[in-house]
This record gives C-alpha cells, structure tokens and sequence, in this order.
C-alpha cells in the first residue's frame, strides 16, 4: 500500500475496509491544505469533494441575516466534512471554513460515485461507513435544534 | 428509607452575601457566609434552598466551598438572588440531597459531563478529584454549553485546560465568528476521550434530555450503567421530603437525589407523564 492508502485506512471512517477497496478509494484522492480562514467550499457550490481531515479543525458555517457567518458544527482530525457529494442535487448547504491551517486528503466524489456503480459492493461499504457519520449528525442537530441549554439548568 | 429531618430543617438560617462575580449574562456566583454559627459541611453534589426573603425560595446546588452557589437568573426569585448587594442578608437551609460518590470512584478514571449551568453542581466534585489526584486516574471534564458566551467558570476552565493531570474538552451548541473551539453537541466529545470503559466513573449534569442522551452515550461505549451517576433537576420546594412536589417515580429528588445512579433512575427518565 502506498502512503495515501496507509493514511485513510488510518482514518476511523475507513477503518478496516479491505485493502483493494482502499486502493481504489485512494485512487480517487489526493492530499490537500488550507490556510486558517480559507474555505474548502462555499454554500450552493457543486458538491464534487469531500475532505478527510488530518490536522487541523474546520468549521461548518452558514450565514444568518444580521448575524453573520454562525458555526453550527466543527470538524477535527479524523473526522469527515462533507456527505453531499453522495445524494443528488450534489450542492454543498453550508459553507466549510478552515479554522486552524488544515491538512486533509481530498476526494474526487464523482470518481467515488462512478466506482461504486460499477461495484455495488463499494457501494454498499461506503453507505455502511457514512451512515453513521450522518446518523450522528443527524442525532446532534436534533439536540441542537432542541436548545437543552435554553430553559433550565 | 431515609431518617427523618431535623425539626429545624424548615427554618432558614441568616446568611450574609459576602461578594458576587459574574460568570455570564445571566449567571452570577454568590459566596455566602452564615451570620452566627458555624459554617455549612457540604459534600460535593448536595444543594441548599436559598431563600430571597420577601420573594421566595429555590434550590440551588453548592458550587464550591465555603458556601458558593452558583445562580442562572430565569425567574422571580433567581433574578432576586443574582441582583442582590453584598451585605444582603439571604435565608438558606440545608445542605440537602446526596453527594457524588467521590469515595466510590477512587481507583478509576473519573469523567465528569456537564452542560450548561450543569458545571456549578459538579465543580466540587472535580475539586475533591484534584485535591487527591493521586486517588483516581485520568480525570477528564467534558464541557458543553449554548454559545461561547454562556460558558460559566471560563477563567477556571482555561486553567484546568493548562494542568498536565486533567483533560479537558468544551463544545458549544453553536457559535458565531471568532469562537476557535468545537461545536457540536457535548456528547460528540465522548468517542474523542478515548475512554477506557471497564477503568471508567461517569458524573453526569446538566438538562435532563442532555444527562439521557450522554447517559446513553456512555453506556453505548461500554460503561457500566451503575458505574454512571446524574444529578436530577426537578422543582424542590421543602428539600426534605415531605411536601412531594419533586417526586420522580418512586423517589423524591430532594431526599433520594439529586445525585443518583443511572440505572435507579434510567426507566423514568424517557417517561412523558414524570
């Protein structure tokens, strides 16, 4: 295996996936940076990529009339930023900003997408390690819409 | 079943407020001091009912020693509690409820969780813990708040975050420019604390939904449901367990809680009707 395969086999959401299907993986990515403040991507831009964070920290922002750019969720080392490369329109609803400098493996999600209709079993891999990626976002936004913090305690 | 109150448990005693700080918009610390006698012995968990003469009376958990209690103003008597002078002469009774097992804990990893206003309750616990470091081993705080602004104690956090025997993490619900911490919900700190569930004690406080689902949370990395503790909210009015107005199933948090051991509790916490 080669260093981009060793580095997102490292990764927890690609944790364990067999050796061929990160080599294929890792032939749709390539590494990438970012400056603190420099954006990964912009709110309604086609959703082409997502990023594996190595270093770094990157906040999902999005922004409020009158209150400017509001972080509703931050991602650190080993984390992922960004699922809207898998469903259909493929267009990023936040924006994502690097907080600190960044480091992270960038993927070609349309190159993603094509290896998984030509194998199922991919396919299938993939939606098993981000759905609980989006379960638990999912999860968290619900406690997040629900303000535990607004009433008592 | 627990021993009966003192005849003068019902009687406030005068205490002189000595000094206040501002921990947030809203939060203010009081640091009381009894005008005769002797000074409360509270152990780490337990609240009093404090009593804003004229106006009415409330529990509110001990934050720190001698008598610091820590106060969100959401209501009449809250909002008389944080707006009083120094000199102000308040009622307060207790100390009420039961305590953190700090002594049960000892020998493990102590992860303390805490939302919101969550944080005075277990303040003293985490106190205890670094008073007899040697007593425990990792001992991580996981800090969860609204926004950067509601953070209580953010002096004291920035010195904990720089002592090399705690581990400390915050998160907010969400947050606008300029915030360079997490946010996110506070359970999305726990995967990241790399626990060690067989080694680990959990002490849980903050809103009641936030406790349940952390409470989850832990048990779904591998705690053991008894080795959990939460510390239950609910409207005290006599804090000694007769008038009944905080009954939760089969306990009343004043006598039987607040602190209590997740799977006492676990059953009533997802009960609507409760």
């Amino acid at each position: 295996m080669n260093t981009l395969d060793v580095l997102i086999g490292d990764s927890p959401v690609f944790d364990g996936l067999a050796p061929a299907y990160l080599e294929l993986v890792a032939g749709c990515a390539r590494t990438t940076g970012f400056e603190a403040g420099e954006y990964l991507f912009r709110e309604g831009d086609r959703a082409d990529t997502f990023y594996l964070v190595r270093h770094g920290r990157v906040g999902i922002e999005t922004m409020v009339a009158g209150r400017g750019a509001l972080t509703v969720e931050t991602v650190d080392a080993g984390g992922v930023v960004g699922w809207s490369w898998l469903f259909r329109p493929f267009r990023w609803h936040f924006d994502a900003r690097a907080v600190d400098p960044v480091r992270a493996i960038a993927f070609d999600g349309a190159c993603l997408r094509g290896k998984c209709d030509q194998d199922h079993t991919l396919g299938y891999e993939l939606l098993n390690r981000f759905s609980p990626v989006l379960l638990e976002r999912l999860q968290a936004t619900q406690l997040q819409l629900i303000d535990v913090y607004g009433g008592a305690a | 079943m627990a021993a009966l109150p003192e005849p003068g448990a019902m009687t406030p005693r005068p205490f002189r407020l000595e000094r206040k700080r501002r921990e947030t918009h809203d939060t203010w610390t009081l640091a009381l001091a009894p005008l005769q006698g002797d000074r409360l012995d509270v152990a780490p968990g337990q609240f009093t009912m404090l009593y804003a003469f004229g106006v009415g009376e409330v529990p509110i958990s001990v934050s720190g020693p001698p008598l610091l209690q820590t106060i969100r103003a959401v209501g009449p008597v809250t909002q008389a509690l944080c707006a009083a002078r120094p000199g102000t002469i308040l009622g307060v009774r207790g100390p009420f409820g039961t305590s953190w097992p700090v002594e049960e804990a000892k020998g493990r990893d102590l992860l303390i969780v805490a939302g919101g206003v969550g944080l005075p309750p277990v303040r003293p616990a985490l106190y205890h813990a670094l008073d007899h470091r040697a007593d425990y081993g990792r001992v991580i705080l996981l800090y969860g708040a609204r926004t950067p602004e509601d953070i209580v104690f953010r002096r004291e956090l920035e010195r904990w975050r720089s002592r090399m025997d705690l581990e400390v993490d915050v998160t907010v619900d969400a947050a606008a420019e300029g915030w360079r911490g997490k946010v996110g919900v506070v359970t999305t700190l726990i995967p990241r604390a790399a626990l060690d569930p067989g080694a680990t004690a959990a002490f849980v406080v903050g809103p009641e939904i936030m406790m349940r689902f952390t409470a989850r949370a832990l048990a779904d990395q591998g705690l053991a449901p008894e080795r959990i503790w939460l510390s239950m909210e609910r409207t005290m009015k006599c804090g000694v367990g007769l008038c009944g107005h905080c009954q939760f199933g089969p306990s009343l948090v004043c006598r039987d809680g607040a602190v209590y051991p997740y799977p006492a509790i676990e059953a009533y916490l997802g009960v609507r009707e409760l």
